[in-house]
């Protein structure tokens, strides 16, 4: 299934759809997709951290979708508006904190060998993103707490000179941002992480037995490690 | 508002935050034991066996 069973005509091939779809299918073959199968070393708490992260930014948009519609009044005076309002909450805390967890399983197992670098590095602009995010939910509450939230994030924004750029006492700028800009690079972010898994397939663990093996051993081994880690 | 219901929360979380001092490090306590739990929670899922299942390698 990793190539079209139809190869077009030369005339077909100057499509651009043509084109894009061959790449696609070369690039991300079905089975690479929605693969069957994961190597074995995956069986471990640790490697569901980024899955668990993905199911808690579902529901943080389904929250903040139900808290968009219904707006502040709702989510502030409400006995349900109270609800979904401590579930978008909630459902953060729980995205940052199964994140944090990845990266730091990802960080130590070093999951940027083998040419994952692009891997690592869509994680890492994620999470930076999601700071992002975070921080201008944090303002859009409409309450005292977010005006406290902005009038110290004005400081800390004027510090570093980007202060110009926002306007964090600007509800509608911070909504704005908070419910359209950044939650779209997010959504970007994640898709293209996990497509660069899917291609690349998860990191394998350090090749920790190698030092117990007979040197002649030991020296194929890691020689098969290392091409097997570049390739 | 905590305890104006039987509902109320366990912990008080209309009050400011408790912080902790150490030299120029300054955080506060809720922000402490939430990095404590990742540390207890990444600790945990590599030493928790995972559920064995038919897989090839």
């Amino acid at each position: 299934m990793s190539a079209p069973a139809h190869r077009p005509a030369k005339a077909e091939r100057t499509m651009w759809t043509t084109r894009v779809r061959e790449r696609a299918v070369r690039e991300m073959p079905p089975e690479k997709l929605l693969p069957d199968r994961q190597p074995s070393y995956v069986s471990s708490w640790i490697y569901v951290f980024g899955v668990v992260t993905i199911a808690a930014f579902a529901v943080v948009v389904a929250s903040g979708v139900i808290l968009g519609l219904k707006g502040p009044e709702w989510w502030h005076l409400t006995g349900l508006g109270h609800f979904v309002n401590s579930m978008h909450l909630w459902a953060v805390e729980i995205f940052f904190f199964a994140m944090v967890v990845h990266l730091w399983g990802k960080f130590f197992m070093g999951a940027w060998r083998g040419g994952r670098s692009r891997t690592w590095v869509t994680g890492a602009i994620t999470f930076l993103v999601a700071i992002g995010a975070a921080f201008t939910g944090y303002v859009s509450q409409q309450n005292f707490d977010s005006q406290w939230i902005a009038f110290e994030a004005k400081d800390g924004l004027n510090a570093v000179g980007i202060g110009s750029f926002f306007n964090v006492a600007n509800f509608g700028q911070m909504y704005t941002w908070h419910v359209i800009l950044l939650p779209t690079v997010v959504v970007l972010l994640i898709v293209g992480h996990v497509l660069l898994v899917r291609r690349t397939g998860v990191v394998p663990p350090y090749a920790a037995r190698l030092a117990k093996a007979p040197p002649a051993a030991t020296a194929t081994a890691a020689g098969a490690a290392t091409g097997a880690e570049d390739a | 508002m905590t305890g104006t219901t039987p509902l109320g929360a366990i912990f008080d979380l209309n009050v400011p935050a408790h912080y902790l001092s150490w030299h120029f490090i300054q955080i506060s306590v809720p922000n402490f034991v939430v990095i404590v739990l990742m540390i207890v929670v990444f600790v945990a899922a590599l030493l928790i066996p995972f559920p064995k299942r038919e897989r090839e390698p």
